[in-house]
């Protein structure tokens, strides 16, 4: 394994910017080692070895010429295949967006761009990001690096995996109900979802529009927030981005690194300590909860009673959005077209397109959504849910009245094996339990290793107020230096 | 009792427009049942007089200003059309035979 794919993203950084390495010896590393591993973890849908070259070669060019470059410039980044990038192929793991290249940029891939990162390709995920175990990819699963029989989290199993694989040092990920924090646990890696409106969702495929959120993912926190202050903050273009700077992420993971929790008050919300996590998970939460209290923090449990609300609340709305944003997908504009005859009517080629191009979990969530929203069912599902997401929101309030952060376990259990949970798929959605109240709420959450549990890897989840991500990368980052970080078996 | 009918799955599927299969209905009825029951859940909480959450953002209508910029040409915004002709998008026919007759 090359010296260069072990580094961090800040290694990374200063090697390019000192001319001590060049970015294009850099990317031909990471090119390598995706060469080498990625048969067998299945990380990306798509290399873009041409395109990462060039990219790196114009970031040597700029040193070259004396240009200041950017805290991650010559970086290489993987992105979750739910970004449009312009020119290279975009599926959203999905067979009914085959062959489609965008003819525009997301903007967080163009903020990429500008900031002098390497672009190397776009990861796995499940279809439209809806899944919690990559395994509802119309390409195939993704593997788990740590054992290669195991699920490596979902939706955004395939950047998460990179990470864990070496594959890349830094990904993107997206976050509807736990995206990049469930596969940031069950990989070893860091995930940080920003606040909602913190990153822009312009170019990203949508599935439920009031949740999604694009983050960052890497080995290391202070890697994340770095990745977050590039890709995060207003734009225009997003109408539900929040026109303010994004909280000095940066500075906070650095202060955190120094090990001084004196005077941040947590709270482990009770209503996840409970019966329903893994005892190894458990056993390493609370030792993670004694490393916070050593280095100052105070911590105490604070009841969140809705918390329990959450998983059903959370799978009405989002399925009622997605029933209502995947209409788009009805083979006139873009994408798959099926039974197109010269004989059919439009709704009649619709309705094969949508039927041969979506599997089984999108049109189970599609029609979810159709049923929710009905008239009749309206007031009692959809309806009654956003209430619960309004008295989830006020458990969060009342919360940080009393706490600066909330803690809990990211999920109840360590990566499960693959095809345990495909059959029953109320059983895949509990694998986000801890993670989708954050979602509903709109603040930031981030997971954080915290140990291991026969072997394999657990997540610490710190959960903050709307527009304080600083404070999650403060607790997130001293918890790091406290416990280190953990490497998978070598592949 | 089951919260969902294989008859109301099958319209469902219609609304949704999928032409899903015979099979897929039989998986789907028993799937969406569990997942519906489940998710009724909701119900518990006494809300009556809670408002609802559509967006943890407030929401207001944003305008741009009125500026040209820079946008797609005909070419890229078709580049990815399953069928387009004279720089439009080529659909199968909207009308029945009769209503065009």
């Amino acid at each position: 394994m090359s010296d260069l794919i072990g580094m961090t993203a800040t290694e990374i950084a200063a090697l390019v910017a000192g001319g001590e390495t060049s970015a294009v010896e850099v990317t031909q590393a990471h090119l390598d080692r995706i060469a080498a591993v990625d048969d067998r973890v299945h990380a990306f849908l798509h290399v873009d070895t041409e395109g990462a070259l060039a990219a790196a070669r114009a970031v040597d060019e700029r040193r070259a010429a004396g240009e200041e470059l950017g805290p991650l410039a010559g970086v290489p980044v993987a992105v979750k295949d739910v970004l449009a990038t312009r020119g290279i192929p975009t599926t959203v793991g999905s067979k009914i967006l085959e062959g489609w290249r965008p003819p525009y940029d997301a903007t967080i891939v163009q903020r990429l761009r500008e900031a002098g990162t390497v672009m190397l390709g776009k990861t796995n995920m499940d279809e439209f990001a809806m899944g919690s175990s990559t395994e509802y990819s119309a390409y195939g699963p993704t593997h788990n690096p740590w054992d290669l029989s195991r699920i490596p989290g979902g939706s955004g199993g395939g950047s998460a995996a990179a990470l864990a694989a070496y594959e890349a040092p830094l990904a993107i990920g997206s976050d509807t109900g736990g995206s990049i924090r469930q596969p940031g646990a069950v990989t070893g890696t860091v995930g940080a979802k920003p606040t909602y409106g913190g990153t822009s969702r312009y170019g990203l495929v949508a599935f439920s529009s009031s949740l999604d959120t694009p983050g960052p993912c890497a080995r290391n926190v202070l890697d994340a927030a770095l990745l977050h202050q590039v890709i995060g903050g207003h734009d225009p273009r997003d109408s539900t981005s929040i026109p303010q700077p994004v909280p000095d992420v940066v500075a906070a993971a650095k202060l955190g690194a120094t090990g001084d929790l004196t005077g941040v008050r947590l709270g482990i919300v009770s209503e996840f300590v409970g019966e329903g996590a893994e005892p190894g998970v458990m056993a390493a939460f609370r030792e993670s909860v004694d490393a916070l209290t050593k280095m100052g923090a105070e911590v105490v449990e604070v009841s969140c009673p809705t918390f329990a609300y959450a998983l059903p609340a959370y799978y009405l709305i989002a399925p009622s959005e997605c029933s209502s944003n995947l209409a788009r997908f009805d083979g006139v504009r873009f994408g798959l077209r099926v039974g197109d005859d010269g004989n059919r009517s439009l709704e009649e080629v619709m309705s094969l397109t949508r039927e041969a191009g979506f599997g089984p979990e999108v049109k189970r969530r599609i029609m979810i959504g159709t049923y929710a929203l009905s008239s009749g069912y309206y007031d009692a599902y959809y309806g009654q849910a956003q209430k619960v997401r309004t008295l989830i929101t006020r458990d969060f309030t009342a919360a940080f009245e009393r706490v600066d952060a909330l803690i809990s376990p990211t999920t109840p259990s360590v990566a499960f094996p693959m095809g345990a949970r495909t059959a029953d798929p109320y059983q895949m959605y509990l694998a986000d339990l801890y993670t989708i109240p954050t979602n509903l709420y709109g603040g930031p959450g981030i997971s954080v290793p915290c140990g291991l549990s026969e072997g394999l890897p657990v997540g610490l989840q710190v959960m903050a107020p709307t527009m304080a991500d600083d404070r999650m990368y403060r607790v997130a980052a001293a918890l790091e230096s406290a416990i280190g970080t953990f490497t998978p078996p070598a592949l | 009792m089951a919260a969902i009918s294989r008859e109301e799955v099958a319209h469902l599927a219609r609304l949704s427009r999928l032409a899903v299969t015979e099979e897929e209905l039989d998986t789907f009825a028993g799937q969406l049942d569990v997942i519906l029951q489940a998710v009724a859940q909701v119900g518990e909480v006494a809300a009556a007089d809670i408002p609802p959450t559509s967006h943890s953002v407030p929401l207001t209508n944003i305008f741009r200003e009125d500026v040209v910029t820079p946008c797609l040409t005909p070419e890229e915004a078709l580049s990815g059309a399953p069928d387009a002709e004279d720089q439009r998008f080529r659909v199968p026919r909207i009308l029945t035979e009769d209503v065009a007759s």
